[in-house]
């Protein structure tokens, strides 16, 4: 593909997604991926547009029971009426560059249903949990799905690459691992919107583990709902989850999700070093904060590249 | 102790795995075979009926009568069992998630010969959690899972002495690669884990009894003089699991009795006649040593890895037993092996070994936590076992050595091999339906079902007054998924090593991905109910080691699932693997449901010669057998069908 005729293409796809064209996403996100369409990437992030959807970032773990979560509030958000879409994203095999995508398997839907939509992506190089599209992916997709979730591998790192991408981060914690409880007191990891407890049907473990993360929020002076749940059947608690994030949701803060995507773009371009002449990442989110509200993702990323080379 | 016995032994119980087509040319077949020295029934049922959908089902399509007989009611038992006295009877069923069913239709049929239940002798398999690691045929999650595995000990155990509720497998894990070690550990933790399920359902008193009635069903390979040492190190730890941690003390109760269906992982497509000789040596591992002779012995067919064997084919196989039991000498002696230093050393290095691996199984919360770390380690296993068998240091004759050979008089005009009827899958459907017409009104026996299900009660007692009610299998069923809810195993990929893979392959995937601007995805995909999941699983494995993006989402997928992840997922190629045979049906449904989106498909698995034409003109763009045993081969060939269809060009 030239670049005209991806960028054309892309802002076809884009324009079709911001028209609520749900059988555009298989192909937005093909021309999303092609690393040499970057061109055509941006044709359609443009002219999609920032969507109304909610971007939900779901990560916890592996083997936490993320996808089988998932799975079960599709079920919820499918009955009452909203449009999903997924994005599951694996890690890649530093060996052979390859990915085993399996999330999908866990998570049941009807195949004719037009108003649902998984793709999984492989994380290539990029580390902190994220493919390189994921997040151009989900803001394309908003305006066409009335949920957008991310499903992410990882405790104590990635959840701040989730977070730059999605408007609400659940992080989900198995009972009777103290992992994400220690991350957290130890300030490792950030406190996310809500934290979900899950396999509540074990029964005792699952309630010591939301006694101990409500006493660690309680210290650390944070209040993030904790809900305890039970993804498989008969599944407990998900509908009240699916209330937590929906209020979530309607708080969200889009002016900061774009500054921080922003920010996340240029230190994936230009690394520490590029970080470093912002004046270290407190600075450059300060300096952020400052700029017009109304900026979109690309305008702040051009201004933080002009910071970077004043001269250039 | 003398050399010689006082009297010659009594053989083992010789069967034959058998059944397909209808519940009346099953009987005949089964009436045959007993009349030329079978001495127990072996029952073969197809994958509806295995996995609780009726023939009339969506998922039913292309399954139904082929691999085995579909039994979809009292009435199907009654004409598979007739005019054979199931009194005097000793009958295997293989039958799993619907165990409790056929079980009960079972009962019903002997209730209708004038039989009562405390006279039935046999066994069902019924071991569950080998089912989420090879053999597929699973119906619900594991926790209502173990519980109606134990509801039927509890109940056999009281009213049918002589039933063998629970056969433990071993045979499915080595058909999915794994080592001795993890054969003897893996089952184990499952005998264990069943044990400890009925420990709940039972008085305490009783479980030296319920002890008693747990049998094995094993496997045993090539190598067949460590497979003799590993059956003898699980009568060791076997009576050591009942003495210690069960405190059973009855000697009877403590042996470990089991029965073999001999190894058909090694069985291969080329130069099929060497398996017999295969066979035959497999046959000694699991006969030679009296202290650890099998009680009951199946064995494959010469044409394993080509399609359902004829009933001579079958016949050709019960005849080595009969061979071996009547002709030779074998059964003249005590243990031939009690002293062999060879014999105690291979003992040792197993039991050792095992207990290892016991307690890793152990320390993951026993067997049913544990399914998925198991899973993966057989995974891993087989993933090792191919690339030996790819590189040379495992020889295969006939297929990675010796390959030069004349042509075969075996294959004749069919190919070699029981084609069933496709008009059986119709008839099927019509007659379950007929059926529910006429049985009368049955909405009481299922709400019954759904009621005990939710409770904590036995199921045996709602599941017989349901099978007497005219029930079907998928009704039955489908009671129980309202209520157990329904349930995906894990495919174990995700954790296989991924060790340095051919260079001139990754370069190829990664030149091919660079022109394509994206990196190959390619879906792997199960249709249908076939649970056959090696060769998908390893095809995923290498493709991801050949630096591919794969989608695998494991077995038992509707056409119209794998075709809608297809689309969504942009997968650049599709590749299906069928072994049941159902390939005829199922690839041109999967074909038809992308619904002209343009993504090449390949297909792998157990299809005929015969059918590859047909296939091809469906739109599949190459046909993969068991002698395509070079994976690395078939990765260059599909990365090349990419690139071909995407206008990318031959490396410079
Ligand atoms: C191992 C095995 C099993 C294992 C399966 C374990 C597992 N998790 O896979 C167990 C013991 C569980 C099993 C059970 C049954 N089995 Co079985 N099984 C076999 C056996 C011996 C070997 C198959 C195998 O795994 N080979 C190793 C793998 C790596 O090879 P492969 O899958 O053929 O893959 C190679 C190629 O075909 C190709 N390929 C395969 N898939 C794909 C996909 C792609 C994309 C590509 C590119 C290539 C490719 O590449 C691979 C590399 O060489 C065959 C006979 C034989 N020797 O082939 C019978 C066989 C397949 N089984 C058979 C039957 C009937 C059954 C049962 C249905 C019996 C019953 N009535 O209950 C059960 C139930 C299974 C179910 N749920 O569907 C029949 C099928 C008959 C038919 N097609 O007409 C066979 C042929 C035996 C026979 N002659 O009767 N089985
Ligand atoms: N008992 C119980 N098991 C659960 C529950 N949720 C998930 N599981 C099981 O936990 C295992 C892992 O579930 P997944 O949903 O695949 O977990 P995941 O976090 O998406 O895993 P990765 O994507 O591999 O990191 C599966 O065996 C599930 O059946 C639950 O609520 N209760
Ligand atoms: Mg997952």
């Amino acid at each position: 593909m030239g670049d005209g005729e991806a960028r054309g293409r892309g802002a076809e796809l884009g324009a079709r997604l911001a028209a609520g064209d749900r059988s555009a996403a298989p192909a937005a996100l093909n021309l999303l991926e092609t690393r040499t369409a970057r061109e055509g990437a941006a044709a359609l992030v443009s002219a999609a547009g920032e969507g109304a959807g909610h971007v939900i970032g779901i990560t916890g773990p592996p083997g936490v029971g993320k996808s089988t979560l998932l799975s079960a509030l599709l079920h919820e958000w499918r009955s009452r009426g909203l449009a999903v879409a997924v994005l599951a994203v694996d890690p890649s095999s530093k060996r052979s560059g390859g990915a085993l995508l399996g999330d999908r398997a866990r998570i049941e839907h009807d195949p004719a249903d037009r108003d649902v939509f998984i793709r999984s992506m492989a994380a290539g190089e990029r580390l902190g949990g994220l493919a390189p599209a994921t997040r151009a992916a989900a803001q394309a997709l908003a305006n066409a799905f009335d949920v957008v979730v991310i499903e992410t591998v990882g405790v104590g790192q990635s959840e701040t690459d989730v977070a730059e991408a999605a408007d609400t981060v659940a992080v989900v914690v198995q009972p009777a691992s103290g992992d994400a409880l220690q991350f957290l007191k130890a300030g490792i990891m950030e406190v996310p919107d809500v934290l979900v407890v899950t396999k509540a049907d074990l029964g005792a473990p699952a309630r010591r583990a939301e006694e101990d993360l409500r006493a660690a929020l309680g210290a650390l002076g944070a209040d993030a709902p904790v809900l305890t749940v039970s993804a498989i059947a008969p599944t407990q608690g998900i509908a009240a989850l699916a209330d937590a994030l929906a209020t979530h949701g309607e708080n969200r803060d889009r002016v900061r999700v774009r500054r921080l995507g922003a920010l996340a773009d240029f230190v994936h371009e230009h690394g520490e070093r590029g970080l470093r002449a912002l004046g270290g990442r407190r600075a450059a989110v300060r300096w952020l904060a400052e700029q017009d509200e109304s900026l979109d993702e690309p305008t702040l990323y051009g201004l933080l590249e002009r910071r970077n080379q004043p001269n250039g | 102790m003398s050399h010689r016995l006082p009297e010659r032994d009594r053989p083992w119980m010789m069967r034959t795995y058998a059944g397909h087509s209808t519940a009346a040319s099953s009987n005949e077949l089964y009436r045959r075979n007993l009349a030329k020295g079978q001495t127990g029934l072996s029952v073969a049922f197809d994958l509806p009926t295995q996995t609780g959908y009726d023939p009339d089902h969506e998922l039913a399509r292309g399954e139904v009568g082929k691999v085995g007989v579909p039994v979809a009611h009292r009435g199907d038992m009654a004409v598979l069992m007739d005019g054979i006295p199931l009194g005097e009877m000793n009958t295997s069923m293989t039958i799993n998630a619907t165990a409790a069913w056929l079980f009960a239709l079972y009962v019903v049929a002997a209730e209708e010969q004038g039989v009562p239940e405390d006279q039935l002798s046999g066994t069902t398999q019924n071991d569950i959690i080998k089912e989420y690691l090879s053999r597929g045929t699973y119906a619900f999650p594991p926790g209502p899972s173990m519980r109606l595995v134990a509801d039927m000990v509890a109940y056999t155990v009281e009213h049918v002495p002589r039933w063998n509720p629970v056969n433990i497998c071993s045979y499915h894990l080595q058909e999915a690669g794994a080592t001795p070690v993890q054969e003897i550990a893996f089952s184990m933790a499952t005998a264990c884990a069943v044990l400890d399920a009925v420990a709940e359902r039972v008085p305490a008193e009783r479980m030296p009894a319920v002890f008693g009635r747990i049998s094995f069903f094993v496997n045993a390979g090539v190598r067949f003089v460590s497979e003799h040492a590993k059956l003898r190190a699980m009568t060791v730890l076997w009576e050591q699991l009942g003495r210690e941690r069960y405190g059973v003390t009855d000697e009877k109760a403590l042996r470990f009795r089991y029965g073999v269906q001999v190894n058909s992982l090694g069985l291969t497509e080329a130069q099929p006649e060497n398996n017999v000789q295969r066979i035959v040596l497999e046959a000694l591992a699991v006969t030679l040593g009296r202290n650890a002779r099998a009680r009951a012995v199946q064995l494959p067919a010469w044409n394993e890895a080509l399609g359902l064997p004829r009933p001579w084919d079958q016949q050709w196989a019960l005849r080595i037993q009969q061979v071996l039991a009547y002709e030779t000498d074998l059964l003249e002696y005590p243990d031939l092996f009690e002293g062999s230093k060879v014999m105690d050393g291979l003992v040792e290095e197993l039991l050792t070994g095992a207990r290892e691996e016991l307690v890793r199984v152990e320390d993951r919360g026993g067997a049913v936590e544990a399914v998925p770390y198991m899973k993966a380690a057989l995974v891993e296993s087989h993933r090792e076992r191919i690339a030996r068998i790819e590189s040379g240091e495992q020889v295969l004759v006939g297929v990675n050595r010796f390959t030069e050979t004349e042509p075969s008089p075996m294959l004749g005009e069919d190919g070699g091999i029981l084609v069933v009827d496709p008009g059986v899958e119709a008839q099927a459907r019509e007659a379950v339906r007929a059926w529910r017409e006429q049985r009368g009104d049955v909405s009481a026996a299922l709400d019954e079902l759904r009621r005990v299900a939710a409770s904590d009660e036995n199921i045996m007692a709602a599941t017989l007054a349901a099978a007497r009610a005219g029930v079907t299998t998928g009704e039955w069923a489908g009671a129980l998924r309202d209520v157990f809810g329904s349930y995906r195993a894990p495919t174990g990929v995700g954790e296989a090593a991924s060790p340095a893979a051919d260079e001139a392959l990754r370069d190829e995937v990664a030149r091919v991905s660079e022109a394509l601007g994206r990196t190959v995805k390619i879906l792997v995909g199960k249709p249908g109910l076939d649970g056959h999941s090696n060769g998908a699983e390893q095809i995923a494995v290498r493709a991801r080691d050949a630096g591919f993006d794969v989608v695998y989402e494991g077995i038992r997928l509707t056409p119209a699932q794998i075709a809608r992840s297809a689309v969504d997922e942009g997968v650049h190629v599709i590749g299906l693997s069928i072994l049941s045979g159902s390939h005829r049906e199922l690839i041109p449904d999967v074909i038809a449901a992308l619904d002209g989106a343009d993504i090449p498909v390949v297909v792998g698995g157990i299809i005929p010669e015969a059918d590859v034409p047909a296939l091809k003109a469906a739109g599949v763009a190459a046909v993969y057998t068991p002698k395509h045993f070079e994976l690395d081969r078939i990765m260059h060939e599909i990365v090349a069908l990419v690139a071909a269809r995407n206008g990318v060009g031959a490396a410079a």
